[in-house]
């Protein structure tokens, strides 16, 4: 009852004196003022994809550095950096902002509300993330560079070992944007909660919404465990404390157990975001509705609790008691169910389908089969002797990119292509599309794939040379190799964005003939999102708009 | 359901409540690694400290009178219960303190052993918290002077008023753990 007259309000009260307020303006202090979930969502998406840019910049630096054996490219000390910054560029100022962006834009259209339940918040939200962006990358000009790892482990990131500032500026920046994340997950929460047009239940739900719900309380979880470790590991450095420093009767293990403690959902956080996208993708381009609603919904809540269990299976080479490894391998390995389930939904949604193949859906389909290969060497990974084996090496380089770049990345770009019409107006070219998708593909298989192999050979990461073994050299130079071939299609995707922002195809309000909500509304949607919002009856609103003979409820598929 | 603000409330607390958890976990684990290092027996004033939080106590009880009569309209009352809740949340603050100056006298500080090192952090970000909840008492017990507290506000008045008695229970763990724990 609540989200009705929320609902309802949201789109009545947006005259008079509030609208003056509320309306974005097109001028650059419009959108640097705005409270407007719409222009706050784009920023997020432009700003992911500037330090997408610089990350992506970073691993060309290193793996131009790695193309041969005995290469002095870089320094090791400059290595160090652009590892460090690389992974937590990549992480924290791509991966969580570009997904944020996604949330906030869609979700209120897809609940068919007016904007978030906090727009104040939200923008706040948001230049929290940008200043912590803009003060990590400042450490370049400050003293150099963090250089302990995305994961600082201590004592290395203790001051007696990394004495530039790179390190505070790392601290304070995660800290910024940690607060930043805290406030968007609680408005993401009030939002779903409180601003759900009249009969959206919870069952019907887009599940991309509820991906990105139940992705919010990870937030909330997760983000204070972080937030209190960069609080200790602050105070080690500045006052001297000592928290995580052995010489003085801390403990590093600590650190680990905390790091991971966050870092492990926080895996789930980059992911599951980009499982909401292809729940929405698969079955408009298959033109069934999703296999197993009620399972998909139920699995994400799964990993979200399970994926609390599982942090130390990035500490079986510590030398934790045996006990405490076994019950991490089998909650890692149980996790692989409900991602399963997932899997067989999607395969099953594209079972007897008529299927669209649409730059979108290929992106989608890509990550289908490159997500499952990452997701299987992770399993490998939680058996514990060939984690002993295998650890610190290129595998498990080629495991966590399988995982953020063909899951990830892939799905977002399948993402972009699906509703970058939405966000303005126009079409993103399909022909350029189809050159982006494979030479990702390509590249995402040439870059990664021969890192399996490198790292079943013992090659470790994170140094910045290696000697001349047998087949190192070649094996390095194909990954060389396919790290440029995806920079081509990083500039055949800008060149697209570009040129089909200017000269692309009027789009119209639905031009996938989709079925939840933000397609009801024009392209890009007006200040209140909604003149007025269909009637929900089921999972699929335009569906039912359009074929009311063959409406969800009749068909006994609506909840 | 509950308004947005006070769910938005709730939420930020239970994110809190995490973030404390795993500084009194930090606390409690270096104890437990060396039961004769990290703790503060001898160091720490439990009777004065005690005094003290009962003001931190009994000042939710005075929040929740103020809340009451804020709620009907009583303006008059509720902000004289609002002010006594910042005198007496202000006195525990005062009390803190002169605890701090007493032990660093003493050469008690953070970088001194693995006990200043987890006891500043943990009771100082509650310091941090009861600070911030005063400035937000502050702001309701202005606004009320003001204009007095309208229909959407009391909304406000609400999520303050969680916040606060959550930092009061923080407190009777802290208090519990370290303070009686260090002489049990």
């Amino acid at each position: 009852m609540k989200g009705y007259e929320l609902g309802e309000t949201a789109v009545g009260a947006a005259v008079g004196g509030e609208r003056a307020v509320w309306a974005p303006h097109e001028s650059l202090l419009g959108w640097v003022a705005s409270v407007d979930h719409k222009q706050i969502g784009i920023m997020y998406m432009v700003a992911a994809f500037a330090f997408f840019g610089l990350g992506g910049i970073e691993a060309l630096l290193l793996r131009i550095q790695l193309a041969v054996p005995h290469n002095n490219f870089l320094s090791p000390e400059t290595f160090n950096e652009l590892f460090t910054m690389h992974g937590t560029t990549m992480i924290f100022l791509v991966a969580m902002p570009l997904l944020t962006g996604f949330t906030v834009y869609l979700v209120p259209l897809m609940i068919g509300a007016r904007d978030m339940a906090f727009p104040r918040l939200n923008a706040m939200s948001f230049w929290l993330q940008v200043f912590g962006g803009v003060m990590l990358y400042f450490s370049f000009f400050a003293r150099g560079a963090p250089n302990a790892g995305w994961f600082s482990y201590a004592p290395l990131s203790e001051s007696a070992y990394s004495f530039g500032s790179g390190q505070d500026y790392w601290i304070l920046s995660l800290l910024v944007m940690g607060i930043g994340t805290v406030a968007g997950a609680i408005n993401v929460i009030a939002t779903v909660a409180t601003l759900r047009v009249r009969a959206m239940t919870m069952r019907r739900l887009p599940l991309f919404v509820w991906m990105t719900f139940v992705n919010s309380f990870l937030m909330l979880m997760a983000l204070p465990i972080l937030n209190a470790a960069l609080v200790m590991l602050l105070i080690d450095r500045q006052l001297h404390a000592h928290f995580f420093t052995p010489a003085s009767g801390g403990s590093a293990i600590l650190w680990q157990h905390y790091f991971w403690g966050f870092g492990h959902p926080e895996v789930y956080i980059v992911i599951l975001p980009a499982f909401g996208m292809i729940s929405e993708i698969i079955p408009v381009f298959a033109r069934k509705p999703i296999f197993g609603y009620e399972f998909v919904a139920a699995s994400t809540v799964a990993i979200a609790f399970l994926s609390f269990a599982v942090w130390a299976h990035h500490m079986f080479a510590v030398g934790l008691s045996d006990v405490f490894n076994l019950f991490f391998a089998v909650a890692s390995m149980s996790i692989a169910v409900p991602t399963g389930v997932k899997v067989f939904n999607w395969t099953a949604t594209l079972y007897g389908g008529r299927l669209r193949f649409t730059t979108a859906m290929m992106f989608a389909l890509a990550f289908l089969v490159m997500f499952t290969i990452g997701g299987l060497s992770g399993v490998s990974f939680a058996v514990v002797p060939i984690d002993w084996q295998l650890t610190d090496t290129y595998y498990l380089v080629a495991h966590l990119h399988y995982v953020f770049f063909g899951g990830t990345v892939l799905a977002s770009f399948a993402g972009i292509y699906y509703w970058f019409p939405k966000l303005t107006g126009r079409m993103l070219s399909e022909s350029l599309g189809k050159w982006h998708f494979w030479l990702s593909f390509i590249g995402l298989n040439l870059t990664f794939f021969v890192q399996h192999v490198l790292g079943m050979m013992g090659m470790p990461r994170r140094v910045f040379t290696y000697p001349d073994l047998p087949y190192w050299g070649a094996l390095n130079m194909l990954s060389t190799v396919g790290a440029f071939v995806l920079l081509a299609a990083v500039v055949v995707f800008a060149w697209n964005l570009g040129v089909s922002l200017k000269h692309g195809e009027e789009a119209g309000d639905n031009p996938w003939d989709a079925w939840t909500l933000e397609w009801a509304t024009s392209s890009p949607p007006p200040v209140d999102n909604f003149t007025r919002v269909p009637p929900v009856r089921g999972r699929r609103p335009l569906w039912d708009l359009a074929h009311p003979e063959l409406a969800d409820e009749l068909q006994g598929r609506a909840a | 359901m509950l308004s947005k603000s006070k769910l938005a409330m709730v939420l930020f607390i239970v994110s809190e409540a995490n973030f404390f958890a795993l500084l009194l976990m930090a606390y409690a684990y270096y104890h437990a690694l060396d039961p004769g290092g990290a703790n503060g027996a001898g160091a720490l004033d439990v009777v004065t400290t005690g005094l003290y939080s009962v003001c931190l106590f009994s000042s939710s009880a005075t929040l929740w009178a103020a809340d009451r009569r804020l709620r009907r309209q009583e303006y008059r009352g509720g902000i004289r219960w609002l002010l006594a809740t910042i005198a007496l949340g202000a006195i525990f603050l005062y009390g803190q303190g002169r605890e701090y100056a007493r032990l660093l006298r003493s050469g008690v500080t953070v970088s001194r052993n693995l006990f200043g090192t987890t006891f500043f952090t943990l009771t100082g970000f509650h310091g941090l918290h009861v600070f911030l909840g005063l400035c937000a008492l502050a702001t309701l017990a202005g606004l009320a002077l003001r204009s007095g507290i309208r229909e959407r506000q009391t909304q406000a008045v609400e999520a303050v008023g969680l916040y606060w008695h959550f930092v009061d229970a923080v407190w009777v763990v802290i208090f519990g753990v370290v303070y009686l724990g260090s002489v049990l």
